[in-house]
């Protein structure tokens, strides 16, 4: 149970620092809903249903992906460069798993947070979009796989400079490209093979059937969970190699 | 408890440690003293699990340091060198977590952050956010939360950097209370009198070698118990020697000119650094 006290210190800045979250977490949803579900989206209508409903569920999967990836990544850049404080971790009696867990846990908190954020605007800006259970699995799913790839990422790159340059290469570029905010159907078909390798795309193709009441696409789903495993145990390797 | 056997780390060329070969008894204060980047904090960072050697070996408490990581960081405190501590918790909270991750129960977890605290001095700021101390507090609370779990081999990396007299005497009393309770101490320095106060041996390591090894009073006894120091316009020549009369001889005889003088005093082991390393320790 060590990962507890990992994810208990996480926790413990979550509670501290809950409301400046909070109120960061707003900005961006409240941009996008702004711009894509209202000014573009009016009276525009994607697949059989509004705008809005459509590119509610892409903004769930992205801003998912960033809270977690980021807080993950960006703190452990910090905590293994600047402060050290990961070395407390690294000397503790404690597995590299256990490590790991924590950490991802505190990222998949942040994850959730940005998405019960998004719910509760998007439904003011008066989106008709519900929360099923497959919603809120693939949600977690998604945040437990950004959390890990932030983790991952942590561990592999050392300057800061970097972690930006890996956002812009791949976090940005997968946040609109992933049918987040258009349909898979309106590209080649060859752009849409490509679309599928990103794991954003899944995230946001299970939300939306999930949310907009239809078919879960447990395929998907099989692959957001292969992504999420694949990242945790690599992080775990990561972090098992650090002494170097 | 701690042994070394030809240990060595290589940073791509950089030499960082070269084949140190030697044995911390149970029980033992021992000093690693050395100029800056002579690779001291590298030894400890390979005894403690976090770097890994390049060739050699080394145990601590008995375990392989690469083999059986998991037991050797059961038994060990570290105070690293940076103050590594969490600035986003409180004094308390940095102990309480650390004792958690020792597996330490939770009724002597408080009794212990208690008995800390008083000791280091620091109850009144207690539930203060680290990242407010002033360095000297956050360096009394790194030794504290090394001590947290009650190891038996502590690594102090220059563990009085920063701190005021009275505190660093207060570190000095701990650390020999330690002793006697049959903790075994490995610790780096650069105020020589710590060393010479507090440890039972010294290993002095240069480039990453480890060039004499000995107690205080025998590195210094080897050198000479009595430094003559003569000066001439200006420079001054200093000389060792194994007896006071010894030393008056030689002074006597080499500043005779008006401009010259000599003195004579004890040999300390700062002298011996400087011989063995041709440097002044900062
Ligand atoms: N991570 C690293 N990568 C590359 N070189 C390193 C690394 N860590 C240490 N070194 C090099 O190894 C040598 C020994 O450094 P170390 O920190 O062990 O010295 P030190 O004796 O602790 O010095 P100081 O008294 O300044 O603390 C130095 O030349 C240093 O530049
Ligand atoms: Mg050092």
């Amino acid at each position: 149970m060590d990962f507890l006290v990992v994810f208990e210190r996480e926790l413990l800045t979550f509670r501290r620092r809950f409301w400046r979250y909070f109120f960061a977490g707003m900005v961006n949803p409240l941009l996008l809903l702004t711009a894509f579900g209202w000014g573009l989206g009016r009276g525009i209508q994607l697949e059989g249903v509004s705008y809005l409903n459509y590119v509610v569920p892409g903004i769930i999967a992205l801003s998912t992906m960033n809270a977690s990836f980021t807080s993950v990544g960006v703190a452990l850049n910090i905590s293994r460069r600047y402060t050290k404080t990961f070395e407390n971790y690294l000397v503790a009696p404690i597995e590299a798993h256990s490590i790991v867990l924590g950490k991802v846990l505190g990222g998949v908190l942040r994850g959730l947070l940005s998405a019960a954020i998004i719910v509760v605007l998007a439904h003011l800006y008066g989106a008709e979009v519900s929360l099923s259970a497959e919603a809120v699995a693939t949600i977690l799913a998604t945040s437990f796989l950004f959390a890990s790839l932030g983790m991952l990422v942590g561990m592999l790159i050392w300057s800061h400079e970097d972690m930006n340059t890996f956002n812009a290469l791949f976090i940005t570029p997968m946040m609109f490209l992933s049918g987040t905010f258009f349909s898979l159907q309106a590209v080649p078909a060859w752009v849409a093979a490509l679309i599928k390798l990103l794991p954003l795309t899944h995230a946001s193709l299970c939300l939306r059937a999930a949310m907009l009441g239809r078919e879960f696409p447990t395929a998907s789903f099989a692959v957001l969970l292969a992504f999420a495993l694949a990242f945790f145990l690599a992080s775990i390797l990561a972090v098992r190699r650090s002494s170097q | 408890m701690i042994r070394l056997k030809a240990l060595t780390k290589y940073y791509g060329d950089i030499r960082a440690v070269h084949s140190l070969t030697f044995s911390v008894a149970r029980g033992e204060v021992f000093g690693l003293l050395g100029p800056n980047g002579a690779g001291k904090t590298t030894t400890i960072r390979m005894l403690t699990t976090l770097t890994k050697p390049s060739s050699g070996r080394a145990w601590v408490a008995g375990y392989d340091v690469v083999e059986e990581p998991l037991a050797v960081k059961r038994r060990i405190g570290i105070a690293p060198q940076h103050l590594n501590l969490d600035g986003e918790l409180t004094a308390r909270e940095n102990l309480e977590f650390h004792g958690r991750l020792y597996h330490m129960p939770r009724s002597e977890r408080r009794r212990r952050i208690q008995e800390l605290l008083a000791f280091v001095g620091l109850e009144e700021r207690a539930d203060d956010l680290v990242e407010n101390f002033s360095g000297g507090m956050k360096r009394r609370l790194l030794i504290a939360r090394a001590l947290m779990h009650s190891p038996e081999v502590l690594f102090l990396d220059e563990p009085t950097v920063g701190l005021d007299p009275a505190t660093r005497r207060k570190i000095w009393d701990l650390i020999r209370s330690l002793r006697s309770e049959g903790v075994t101490v490995l610790m780096t320095t650069h105020y020589i009198e710590e060393a010479e106060q507090l440890c039972d041996r010294v290993g002095i390591i240069d480039r990453g070698e480890l060039i004499a090894l000995d107690s205080p009073s025998q590195l210094k006894r080897r050198l000479g118990s009595f430094t003559v120091e003569v000066y001439h316009s200006g420079r001054a020549e200093r000389r060792f020697f194994p007896t006071r009369e010894e030393a008056l001889e030689y002074g006597a005889e080499h500043a005779r000119c008006d401009a010259c003088d000599f003195s004579v005093r004890e040999t300390n082991l700062e002298d011996v650094f400087i011989e063995l390393t041709g440097r002044r320790i900062e």
